[in-house]
């Protein structure tokens, strides 16, 4: 592997700057070779310099804002652009709120899917459902987002939002939960919204790795005499929990970042008076993409690009947690054996 | 073969690389760029486009909003800025620009209330601001029931609506409530985006449009080529002469009429006097900064501006646009007599 992987590359850029300059032989392997390692080490480096200047820059756009809220922002509950008055709690708690409803949906749903198309499902369905379960990731979120504004909304509002409200109305904790206008737009209907968006997403990585567990495992515990549900809970999900985890932490990061789609049905309302799901609030994503354009440059734009450094700094939080997860689950796997 | 292709490539590399230089030399010579408001976006490509038929020459705008705009001519990236909030006197002094404006819009208010048809229900300002404060949350209010004596309205909760994003229509809605109802004016006042005391966000006119369509009881404002393509029920709003009007064209020019454009182009053209007025009106400005360093490019855009005002009426009435009414056309035109070179020479002939 080590002796093939080198030449490789020589042998490709050497025929390339044959063709190049003629065969003139400006270039000679070895040139060509190390010419060849410095590019990718500055493509390696570029991404790495990309990142701490999109931090830099964050930072430095956003320190107006920084200077005068300070860390307070993120527990403040206000945005009055006409008294430069800002706090980013509700943005924060709706793009937290809506990802954890639609991790909540999209889990055991995308589990079913996976369950199902490698263990369940008849041969002849197999192909054409996990298409179908693809190209739903292909949808544009735009598309999502005036679906579920338009069609599923009032389904929502009418179906579930109003019977429930008439249940549960009037009981201690669930009733502050679903009180508010039953109008199929909120932070429930973007988490649903959200979650179907991630489905395919988490659904397809479970699946591809459910279908990489090695036949001899399973075959040993249905020879022990286990049922379906056994082998996929005691075996299949054990020897995958790394990938199933990573296509978890896929839909979360698509989740957290989505904007069209959330900012047509969370409702964009920058005040937070209710814990109840069904009441309408804002993202991070939805309020950059709703003002950033007329935000006046000073302490609005500021915030704005404040609130992006916190998005930033949320998913880089829950990409690091997902890693030390990982870390511990392969350390735990190594005692085991 | 190999050398074959070598020359093929070359020449190839070679014609690509001069249309390239074309291009960039075509641009230099002709484009004129501007940027800003979204509002009349709309309009200036099309007046872009049948100017280019016309004239040969290209106009090139992007739609960015109101304040990038104005950062893009403060910078001097653009030959032109458009905002749908005129500067003050002061504020264009110190920069040292000049705004003129170039159509009107009216904002109209829209229901979705069962049982009344477009144009019947009555509000004023007053009512209005106290819908979007929250005071009046029910259609059967006595107060609406004042200045509607013949209608019956619902007991029905108000579902407010209004702009989630930044946008020159908030502007003017804003900046009309707070001129007439003191309350906002002190809690809410003006802006592209306010704090908004209740109600649901709809992005752009077609996501307010959305939401009133949906909800019962709702309440929202949109431009009136929203209102009128899409069939919305709009309300009549009375005026600072006391009398209800229904938005059209003509209300809209009457409130432009109203306004004193001799003096200064700092005209918000909401709550203006007239008894044939619609109260929410709004023209959309281009600033121009008034010393030019390249005066043959700021020719280009006047000229093109001029075409626009003797040209284009027919394009902005289709698009549902208001034309500004020519007396104010030829003051603005007069204007442009201010807009120097470097050496101080007009540069318009």
């Amino acid at each position: 592997m080590t002796d093939v992987s080198p030449s490789m590359p020589a042998s490709r850029s050497g025929s390339l700057s044959n063709a190049a300059s003629s065969g003139s032989g400006l270039i000679s392997d070895a040139l060509a070779d190390r010419l060849f390692s410095w590019l990718a080490r500055g493509a390696a480096l570029l991404t790495l310099a990309l990142l701490l200047g999109i931090i830099i820059s964050l930072v430095i756009g956003a320190w107006p804002a920084i200077s005068q809220f300070g860390a307070g922002f993120l527990t403040r509950n206000a945005w009055d652009p006409v008294q430069e008055d800002f706090g980013g709690m509700v943005m924060i708690y709706g793009t937290l709120m809506t990802s954890a409803i639609a991790l909540i949906i999209a889990i055991p749903v995308s589990f079913g899917i996976a369950l199902f198309l490698t263990e369940l499902s008849p041969v002849w369905l197999k192909r054409p459902l996990g298409t179908a379960v693809e190209l739903l990731a292909a949808v544009p979120s735009i598309v999502y987002g005036m679906w579920g504004l338009m069609v599923f909304g009032p389904v929502l509002a009418k179906y579930v939002q109003q019977p429930i409200q008439s249940l549960v109305g009037d009981a201690p904790f669930l009733g502050a939960l679903v009180s508010g206008p039953p109008v199929g737009i909120g932070i429930l209907p973007a988490g649903i919204i959200l979650s179907i968006m991630i489905i395919p997403f988490i659904a397809s990585v479970m699946r591809d790795v459910f279908e990489v567990t090695p036949p001899l495992l399973k075959e040993s515990a249905y020879g022990l005499g286990a049922t379906t549900w056994e082998v996929v809970w005691r075996v299949v999900l054990p020897y995958t929990r790394t990938g199933v985890l990573g296509g978890i932490m896929l839909g979360l990061g698509r989740a957290l970042g989505e904007t069209m789609a959330v900012t047509f049905v969370i409702g964009n309302i920058n005040q937070l008076s209710s814990v109840s799901l069904f009441e309408a609030a804002n993202s991070i994503t939805s309020a950059l993409a709703n003002e950033f354009a007329e935000a006046a440059p000073g302490l609005h734009q500021a915030s704005l690009i404040y609130l992006g450094l916190v998005l930033f700094l949320i998913t880089f939080t829950v990409l690091v947690f997902s890693r030390l997860l990982l870390m511990r689950l392969q350390k735990d796997e190594g005692r085991r054996t | 073969m190999q050398p074959n292709s070598k020359i093929i490539g070359k020449k190839w590399f070679m014609g690509a690389a001069a249309l390239v230089m074309a291009c960039f030399v075509s641009a230099q010579a002709a484009d004129i760029t501007g940027a800003g408001a979204s509002f009349p976006a709309p309009l200036y490509a099309r007046w872009a486009a049948d100017y280019n038929k016309a004239t040969g020459h290209r106009i090139n705008y992007q739609s960015v909003g109101s304040s990038a705009g104005m950062k893009q001519i403060e910078a001097k990236t653009v030959d032109f800025g458009a905002s749908d909030a005129p500067l003050t006197d002061a504020a264009l002094q110190e920069k040292g620009l000049i705004q003129f404006p170039t159509v009107i819009g009216g904002i109209v208010p829209i229901v979705n209330i069962k049982g009344v048809a477009p144009g019947q229900l009555k509000l004023n300002g007053q009512l209005l601001g106290d819908i979007y404060l929250g005071k009046i949350a029910n259609w059967n209010d006595p107060a609406i029931a004042a200045l509607n004596p013949g209608l019956t309205l619902p007991d029905t909760v108000i579902a407010v609506v209004r702009r989630a994003d930044g946008s020159g229509t908030s502007f003017g809605f804003t900046n009309y409530l707070a001129k007439v109802n003191p309350e906002w004016k002190e809690k809410v006042g003006e802006g592209t985006a306010v704090n908004w005391p209740t109600g649901l966000g709809g992005k752009g006119n077609e996501g307010v449009a959305a939401f009133v369509g949906r909800l019962d009881g709702a309440i929202g404002y949109v431009e009136y080529a929203y209102a009128k393509r899409n069939k919305l029920a709009h309300t009549q709003m009375e005026n600072q002469a006391g009398k209800f009007v229904q938005p059209s064209e003509a209300s809209f020019k009457a409130a432009a009429a109203g306004a004193d454009w001799t003096k200064s182009f700092n005209q918000i053209l909401t709550d203006q006097p007239g008894e044939d007025s619609w109260p929410i009106t709004a023209a959309t400005f281009i600033m121009m900064h008034k010393q030019q360093n390249k005066p043959g490019q700021a020719a280009a855009a006047l000229d093109f501006f001029e075409w626009a005002y003797r040209n284009g009426d027919a394009q902005a009435g289709s698009l549902d646009y208001v034309p500004m009414p020519q007396s104010v056309k030829d003051i603005v035109i007069n204007l442009w007599q201010t807009i120097v070179d470097t050496s101080g020479k007009p540069v318009r002939k």
